[in-house]
């Protein structure tokens, strides 16, 4: 079996490619810890809305999605605040969308979701339903207000 | 070849039923971008809901037209390269299955019980007959692979040294592959949503659910995009003018796809709960896997493409691209299949980035999602399919094609239509714009407090592409269906455009046989796919009731 000439440096030139995103995956996961969200057991304690106060700087928030809103819906931190969101859904399939902050989790009933977060800069961010559930999907969204006290 | 009467009705019915939904599928392509663009501050229009539009045009443009042609395409295949007609009664059972699903999930669709887009994740309730009508949709598709594959194996015997076509290995490889991937939809279907809209049981594991669609839902991108690839591999070549590259390139592409199509799944599940990241990054270990045998396609068409450049005269290094056939109205085939291919090199970009586990955070069911698999499933599929319709129709009629020079440029129109588009959802995306959203009547309306001004340009883009596809669209309804109505020109015969090739490589018998394939196909997909249901299953908690789209209270009894 001959293979011809260009074909070789083709096949080369994909494994190569594909050596590079592997390793950027793994570079930009192992220098700025970008990671896809945690996967936590079911446990009936995080389908109670609640923002708990850790410390002055650190917060867990427990997000619950329903139609068609989030709970909480506002949630006020300082700045430099690090967040860890546990989200579950009380009925449907929902999405939790932070897009400034590139945080994006699915919200299952009968399941736990989990990413954390920092907000470094002051500012208002949405946290937007990108999931369909339903006819009231579109106005499904929440905020998170980091150092916003006029807000208030 | 002459072929029999019955072979061509179940052909044209195939091919003409879909072509006539997709007036229904387009019409509410359109209407969704002029909804996201704030144009409409409604959640109906025509008496037709925004998220009931939207199914429907998952449903028909996505589901029902690639079914459909995959099976009217691979009856095709079979017949011209084996010379002989599939059998009669199995053609006709698979299409009374197909059109009887779909007739029931139409009407689910259209009446508002279905409204639950077509991914129809629960615990958002359908109408029990559009979870039946996609399962005999389904089932319908499975009949012709078991008949092609006697067709497969009475011929093998006659030609133990010669090597399958082309055309042939690639229909049975995306059947077994459509065939396996399907095991676990009907598995959802069948087993837990009907009896659960049923009501015969009260509540459905919502994340078992999700990860069998997964299963399914990935290896169905690939079921649409083989009969493409088919086309690429065996008839452009040789509509361009020249010979393809190299044959055996094509084989190791097709097996690689039975390898890598399924054990994928979780790189759609990236945000979801009950999955570990191990698991998701082996997925997306995988999916770069499923990214190679593109790669090699991409080169080996271009390749070909290139060597029928210069059979036609070019010189100097890009002089090749000057050469090809256009606008030539004989080869219209030509002007779809590479309109289809400039789409698919954005297409398959925006894949790898998609499928690059971390980064999809950036992405993940935004209006970039759709921009990316528009320039995919409405691209090198979308165009291929309509083509390919469009050219065994007038073939197997006798009639010549309606409009012959508009004919040949449409298909650029769409790549403008479709480019422009796709541009304006991947910018919103990045902004985070969502998709399968009616943003008309809050992010995109000014009177709302929710509105988003930022989403102004990426959804005017949206629209304006969406208006350009959608008159490239209703030109080619009118040469479909105008080539219908034409009178017959000549005896119809059954005839597909075969590429002879550059490297025509002697048989290796690895590459010209099924077992070593399957066995290596089911142990990679165990071992992509037994951690991921072990997960799931450790970490679910309860099951969920029934929800309808419009009730946030779970629904007690099933009937509504």
């Amino acid at each position: 079996m001959t293979i011809d000439q260009s074909e070789k440096k083709v096949v080369g030139i994909t494994l190569g490619l594909i050596g590079l995103f592997v390793f950027s995956l793994l570079y930009a996961k192992g220098k700025y810890k970008t990671d896809v969200p945690v996967c936590l057991p079911y446990d009936k304690a995080y389908t109670e809305p609640k923002i708990n106060k850790l410390d002055e700087k650190t917060y867990q928030v427990f997000s619950v999605a329903a139609m068609w809103q989030f709970q909480p819906s506002e949630i006020y931190i300082p700045v430099g605040s690090e967040v860890d969101f546990y989200l579950t859904s009380k009925d449907v399939v929902h999405g939790f969308n932070i897009a400034q902050k590139n945080v994006n989790m699915m919200a299952v009933y009968g399941a736990i979701n989990k990413t954390t977060v920092k907000f470094d800069k002051p500012g208002v961010y949405d946290i937007i339903c990108h999931e369909y559930c339903g006819i009231g999907h579109q106005n499904m969204r929440a905020q998170v207000i980091v150092n916003y006290p006029e807000a208030r | 070849m002459q072929v029999s009467k019955s072979f061509k009705q179940v052909i044209f019915l195939e091919l003409a039923i879909p072509v006539a939904l997709l007036i229904i599928g387009i019409y509410h392509g359109l209407m969704q971008t002029i909804y996201r663009a704030g144009v409409l501050h409604q959640t109906s229009f025509a008496k037709l809901d925004y998220y009931q539009g939207l199914t429907l045009h998952g449903v028909i443009n996505a589901l029902v037209l690639t079914t459909f042609f995959a099976v009217a395409f691979g009856h095709v295949t079979m017949a011209f390269y084996f010379k002989k007609e599939p059998n009669r009664k199995l053609m006709w059972l698979s299409f009374w299955l197909m059109l009887s699903g779909v007739l029931m999930a139409a009407w689910a669709m259209l009446a508002g019980k279905a409204s639950v887009l077509y991914t129809f994740y629960p615990p958002l309730k359908a109408h029990p007959l559009f979870y039946l009508g996609a399962a005999l949709l389904i089932v319908g598709s499975w009949v012709p692979l078991f008949d092609w594959a006697v067709m497969y194996n009475g011929w093998k015997k006659e030609n133990q040294q010669n090597k399958t076509p082309l055309a042939v290995l690639g229909t049975l490889i995306n059947f077994i592959i459509w065939f396996v991937c399907t095991l676990a939809v009907a598995y959802e279907v069948l087993v837990l949503l009907i009896p659960w809209s049923m009501g015969w049981t009260d509540t459905v594991n919502v994340n078992l659910a999700r990860t069998l669609f997964w299963f399914f839902g990935h290896a169905l991108v690939y079921f649409w995009l083989l009969p493409a690839y088919i086309m690429f591999y065996t008839i452009l070549p040789k509509i361009a003018g020249g010979k393809l590259y190299s044959d055996l390139a094509g084989r190791v592409a097709l097996f690689l796809f039975l390898l890598f199509s399924i054990p994928v799944g979780v790189h759609h599940q990236y945000s979801d709960p009950t999955i570990t990241q191990g698991v998701k990054f082996f997925h997306g270990m995988l999916t770069y896997g499923v990214a190679i045998p593109s790669f090699i396609t991409a080169f080996t068409i271009a390749a070909s493409l290139e060597y029928a450049g210069r059979e036609r005269g070019s010189k100097g290094l890009f002089g090749w691209m000057v050469k090809l056939p256009w606008f030539d109205e004989s080869k219209y085939l030509f002007a779809y299949f590479i309109s289809g291919l400039i789409l698919f090199v954005f297409g398959g970009v925006t894949g790898i980035i998609n499928a690059s586990y971390s980064l999809n955070n950036v992405v993940h069911n935004t209006a970039w999602m759709p921009g990316h698999f528009h320039m995919t499933v409405a691209g090198p599929v979308f165009l291929g399919i309509i083509a390919m319709s469009l050219y065994i129709y007038s073939k197997l009629s006798g009639k010549r094609v309606f409009l012959p020079k508009l004919n040949t440029i449409i298909p650029y129109l769409w790549v403008i239509g479709m480019l422009i588009f796709s541009f304006g959802m991947s910018w919103g995306g990045l902004r985070g714009e969502p998709r399968r959203t009616n943003l008309g009547t809050s992010y995109l309306n000014p009177d709302n407090a929710l509105f988003r001004s930022d989403w102004v340009p990426t959804t005017l883009l949206a629209l304006l592409g969406g208006i350009i596809m959608f008159i490239a669209a209703m030109m080619f309804i009118v040469i479909f269906f105008g080539t219908i109505l034409s009178k017959k020109k000549e005896e119809g015969v059954l005839e597909i455009p075969v590429s002879e090739a550059y490297h025509d490589e002697k048989r290796v018998p690895l590459f010209d046989r099924f077992k070593p394939w399957l066995v290596a196909m089911i142990v990679i997909l165990l071992l992509a796919y037994v951690p991921a249901l072990l997960n799931v299953n450790k970490n679910s908690g309860p099951k969920a009731p029934r929800f309808n789209i419009d009730n946030p209270v779970p629904q007690v009894s099933a009937k509504k």
